[in-house]
């Protein structure tokens, strides 16, 4: 018969930042852990009736069981080798209860409002009427050449949003772009095709296309039927835009919003129609695909700025300068992060420590 | 009225959907979870209503004033009757009050989606491949000093996930590794970097009400 100590200071406690119904059980690892099969959990409501609620393998010290929220348990840990078991102190009681608040998120709470009052601040400032510098963006200059080639050749304009939902952020920049599309499409009188493969975004879409031809004083030029729902399957979706490419032949194609697979499908059958096309995702293992089939690519980020530089609002582009000065705040906290975490490693580091 | 109220839905939702994050409260949670299992469900449901009646108007437009190719509306519009018949009243497997089965011939949505859609949309995916044929073509066209850089790159990952990189020099392998973990995640983390804090901005900025455009092309306030 072999003796064996078993775990020692057992601490049971509510687990913090969560919905409630978890505790979190730990302990001090028993002198005799390396020859141990592992650590049984037992757990008890009256502290006399103990049922088992787990087991985790040796060199292990904590333990979370699912409870009921507002009832109080006892806990305590045994030593398993074999069929034989030794068992721990009891715990003290435990109530498991949910949270208000998740403290591990407070730093992006913070960095979030940090973030938000350097868009507010320039915001402000280009309320007041102050110049505001952005570089310029190749893809979305090329814009307004794109829908002016069209009206001259008299085709029409492809505006696909690709195959995101309406909570997909890409998604929402795509529409934003879209209605600045849309205006100047209704400005110059040019068709617009606008095929869609999720329902929502469909009607979302076709609100905003009407809106902007409201807006740009052409509301009769809106046709219905140029903003319309294909199907909600991918490449169901990819055949009939590839179909639609084929046989309107459009002058211009917009492939902005968020992509997969099908990217390079109507990439490639564009291309090989001849027309100028302006793509832009957010998707990184997609960018090749346009940056190789599509004459101009917004890439990453250029997407979400997109709708401020085409509409050109100053408040708009306020927000976009704001945006820009949070980034390279970030830029700089993690320059710096990284210096100090590569001096670190540095042996001179030793003579201060 | 007509855009402050839409605004005004927003900033309440977009925060509704900030708290969660931070609380995670059961309350909070299952009012999160209701709003997007269930809410947005019935609400994409009447969406597909639209959705689909869009679909028929352009093809039944195209029938009325006889388009080019309007013949195949015609096939869109037959199938998505048969298919609507089958899917209501048949179930999804054959068990609805329509017989979905002659002989050993089922004919449930199951089946239809696992025999026509599923092998149409391989079809699809499968030209990809000639697509990314084509395309490399293209980008390796070595007609600027970017194009030439992505040319050369490539070639050196080709050979050297071949056994003849390790043939040609034991180092080759090493290299293309070296390439694809350090130049090229550089660049993606870059990349996704700028899309973490667009998409945060944009957020905000909807939330807030300072990009309007998804009201129609107003632009800022």
């Amino acid at each position: 018969m072999v003796a064996i100590a078993p775990p020692t200071d057992v601490y049971a406690s509510d687990t913090p930042d969560d919905g409630g119904g978890v505790v979190t059980i730990q302990w001090q690892l028993s002198p005799d852990d390396a020859y141990l099969d592992g650590y049984e959990i037992y757990r008890s409501e009256d502290n006399v009736d103990y049922e088992r609620v787990g087991f985790i393998g040796k060199g292990r010290t904590m333990y979370e069981d699912e409870t009921e929220d507002g009832t109080n348990y006892f806990y305590k840990i045994a030593a398993l080798i074999d069929t034989m078991k030794v068992y721990s102190e009891t715990s003290k009681p435990v109530m498991s209860s949910a949270q208000w608040i998740d403290r591990n998120k407070i730093n992006i709470i913070i960095a979030i409002i940090i973030f938000g009052a350097f868009i507010l601040y320039f915001t402000y400032h280009a309320r007041k009427g102050k110049e505001l510098y952005i570089r310029k963006i190749a893809g979305l200059q090329a814009i307004d050449d794109a829908i002016g080639r069209a009206t001259e050749m008299g085709k029409p304009i492809l505006y696909c949003p690709g195959i995101g939902y309406m909570e997909d952020i890409a998604t929402i920049a795509s529409l934003s772009i879209l209605g600045e599309v849309a205006k100047k499409c209704a400005q110059y009188d040019t068709k617009l095709i606008n095929p869609h493969v999720e329902p929502i975004v469909y009607t979302v879409a076709r609100e905003i296309v009407k809106e902007a031809y409201t807006q740009a004083g052409r509301p009769d030029a809106f046709d219905p039927d140029s903003v319309y729902f294909i199907t909600d399957l991918q490449f169901a979706y990819a055949a009939a835009v590839d179909g639609i490419m084929v046989r309107e032949r459009p002058a211009t194609n917009f492939l902005i919003g968020w992509f997969r697979a099908e990217s390079l499908i109507l990439a490639e059958t564009g291309a090989s129609t001849g027309a100028i096309q302006i793509a832009g995702t957010d998707q990184v293992s997609q960018l090749p695909f346009f940056v190789t089939a599509c004459d101009y690519t917004l890439i990453g980020e250029e997407l979400y700025a997109a709708s401020a530089y085409i509409s050109k609002e100053p408040i708009l582009l306020g927000a976009i300068k704001g945006e820009d000065s949070g980034k390279l705040v970030i830029v700089g906290i993690l320059i710096a992060a990284s210096i100090i975490g590569l001096l670190t490693t540095l042996p001179i580091l030793n003579l201060f420590r | 009225m007509k855009k402050t109220f839409p605004l005004f839905l927003l900033f309440i939702f977009g925060i509704l959907g900030i708290i969660p994050f931070i609380v995670p409260h059961p309350i909070v949670q299952d009012t999160n979870n209701f709003l997007l299992n269930v809410f947005l469900k019935i609400l994409a449901a009447f969406a597909l209503i639209l959705g689909l009646g869009s679909l028929l108007r352009v093809h039944m437009d195209k029938i009325k004033r006889k388009r080019q190719n309007w013949q195949y509306s015609w096939v869109l519009i037959i199938t998505f009757i048969i298919t609507s018949i089958i899917g209501l009243f048949g179930g999804v497997t054959g068990e609805g009050i329509l017989p979905t089965r002659i002989g050993s011939f089922s004919f449930d949505i199951w089946t239809l989606y696992f025999n026509i859609e599923v092998p149409l949309g391989a079809t699809m995916f499968a030209l990809l491949a000639f697509f990314m044929a084509s395309a490399a073509y293209r980008a390796f066209r070595a007609r600027s000093s970017e194009a030439t850089l992505l040319l050369v790159s490539a070639f050196i990952i080709m050979i050297g996930v071949l056994p003849l990189g390790e043939r040609i020099s034991h180092h080759l392998p090493s290299f293309t590794q070296w390439i694809m973990d350090v130049p090229n995640v550089a660049a993606q983390r870059g990349i996704l970097f700028g899309v973490a804090l667009g998409m945060l901005a944009t957020a905000l900025k909807i939330i807030l009400g300072i990009e309007r455009s998804w009201l129609g092309g107003g632009g800022g306030e």
